[in-house]
């Protein structure tokens, strides 16, 4: 409860309300710290009071073999994804907790959720409400089922206050190809900062996967907590509704230049990694797969395999590995080559194979993250050039979309 | 004598330190290692310099939830930064500082100063951090 308060008067709240659910990103080891602070909660009989899942954690615990780091370095990440379960949180594992029917949240509930992709697609895309909560918050709150009154939570602060238009010379090969939104998202984090944006110019009924990739890149290199966009996201049917009938602080015009850029700089690999350049790994599913970008990869790969000494690797959350496993496309896609990850992720766990050829991706969050985390050079590219890469072994553009360079 | 300004307190305390005016936003996690306090985030500006001891000045926050954890490891680990001086609210990092302070006894102030102050904070400036938000800029 201290904690709560505290988080109420950093938020300037003047009471709390109470929440239908949590999601909690605590569970993810860091450091001795990490587990001190929930054996704190242990040995005070601490108990979460609503429906909570678990975010990543260190480990696969359902397929252990595939860690390749120190084995006592593991216990620690294990003990702390159970130290959670043991609070009462359900023990989901996932950053996807939007893609589970039974965790989703309706349209305004009051919620609190971590894990910064998540709390980008709950309140934009779902329309549900939560503050950008963080670790030790997330189950201070799921313990007491209380949030502070403020910021999200309420109507006002959902409001956008930055526009940001695609630029007239924006093309249509470009709006429909998956590549976009996460190089989009990385945009809207620089331009937005922690600031409400709304997207305009985009095809209307974007799929949930294209949202959570904008999402997720936005919530890396800005503090994104929500965004609209215009015929996508609930609380923006129009410009006009997601401005709440005010006047917005900035219009920002992004042109095909600005993208060009932005997607040229989620490549760390040399020369910007042309086609033809040897790689290592290709690494899917960051925020975790849905069922839908299985099936694509599935799709994308017609019946080959990665090329020899090439690994391709998906990270999904376990009850979505359920599912697929229950329409056979998990024995279909191992059959392939492919490895499926569950319960944490390829940038978190030491479970890529060492390689000195850099490792492609299409996660401007994967692509952001990688390279501090665990020392890869990153090429970035669409779902479909990272899955035809993977079978030649070299990358593969695809040069209808965004030319040559 | 030197410059005063004061901050809006999100963690209380008291430090010394020499500023560390970050060219972009930081996320702790996936930007700064918790064991040594080395900046890790290839794109950022500043990559390879430590946090640690020193006063972080940054005009906006970035990035991961994660990032009260790596804030209190790194008090654990004794490579925390002195203070942290922000142009915007974080509850993220606030309450990082809290945690770390309950099970550690180590207080990092954690203050949010009106953004003309934060952009007049010169690169390696002597900054004392006092009680109740309080800021000394020499």
């Amino acid at each position: 409860m201290r904690l709560v308060m505290r988080a109420a008067e950093a938020l300037g709240a003047e009471r709390l309300i109470p929440i239908t659910g949590a999601h909690v990103d605590s569970c993810l080891y860091h450091g001795e710290a990490t587990i001190e602070f929930v054996q704190r909660l242990i040995d005070g009989g601490a108990h979460v009071t609503v429906p909570t899942t678990l975010n990543v954690g260190a480990l696969d615990l359902l397929h252990p073999e595939l860690w390749r780091g120190d084995p006592a370095t593991a216990d620690r990440g294990r003990l702390l994804m159970e130290q959670y379960r043991s609070l009462g949180c359900q023990p989901t594992y996932t950053c996807a907790p939007y893609q589970l029917a039974a965790a989703r949240p309706a349209f305004g509930e009051q919620v609190a959720w971590a894990e910064s992709n998540a709390i980008a697609f709950c309140n934009s895309v779902l329309g549900a409400r939560t503050e950008r909560y963080g670790d030790f918050t997330d189950i201070a709150c799921a313990i007491t089922g209380r949030v502070p009154d403020a910021g999200l939570h309420q109507t006002d602060a959902r409001r956008a206050v930055l526009v940001l238009r695609l630029g007239p010379d924006v093309p249509v090969a470009v709006l429909e190809d998956d590549s976009l939104y996460p190089v989009l998202g990385i945009v809207l984090g620089r331009r937005a900062g922690s600031r409400v944006a709304v997207i305009d110019g985009l095809p209307s009924g974007l799929s949930e996967e294209r949202l959570k990739a904008l999402g997720a890149a936005a919530a890396s290199s800005g503090a994104v907590a929500m965004f609209h966009a215009v015929g996508s996201t609930p609380e923006a049917p129009t410009l006009e509704v997601a401005l709440q009938g005010g006047e917005p602080e900035e219009v920002i015009e992004v042109s095909l230049a600005e993208l060009r850029a932005a997607r040229r700089a989620l490549t760390t690999a040399q020369g910007g990694a042309p086609t033809g350049t040897p790689i290592g790994t290709v690494s899917l599913g960051t925020p975790h797969a849905s069922l839908a970008e299985l099936r694509a990869v599935e799709r994308e790969l017609s019946g080959a395999g990665p090329a020899p000494g090439v690994e391709l690797l998906i990270s999904t959350g376990r009850t979505l590995l359920a599912e697929a496993e229950e329409e056979g496309l998990v024995p279909r896609l191992r059959s392939l080559g492919v490895e499926l990850l569950v319960d944490t992720c390829s940038y978190i766990a030491p479970v890529l194979r060492r390689s000195p050829l850099p490792a492609m991706t299409d996660s401007g969050k994967w692509a952001f993250y990688a390279p501090g985390n665990i020392g890869v050079e990153v090429v970035f590219g669409s779902l479909r050039e990272c899955v035809r890469s993977a079978v030649a072994g070299r990358v593969w553009r695809d040069v209808d979309v965004w030319g040559s360079a | 004598m030197g410059q005063r300004v004061k901050g809006r307190v999100l963690a209380d305390g008291v430090a010394d330190g020499v500023a560390l005016v970050l060219g972009e936003p930081l996320s702790l996690w996936g930007g700064v290692d918790p064991a040594t306090g080395q900046i890790i985030d290839v794109r950022h500006p500043q990559h390879g310099t430590s946090v640690a001891g020193r006063v972080l000045v940054m005009r906006a926050v970035r990035g991961s939830s994660s990032s009260s954890s790596v804030l209190a490891e790194t008090v654990r680990a004794g490579c925390a930064p002195a203070a942290i001086l922000l142009g915007e609210p974080d509850l993220i990092l606030a309450v990082g500082a809290a945690v770390a302070e309950e099970l550690y006894g180590v207080r990092v102030p954690v203050l949010h100063l009106p953004l003309v102050d934060v952009d007049a904070i010169p690169a390696d400036a002597a900054v004392s951090v006092h009680e109740g938000g309080e800021v000394t800029i020499t």
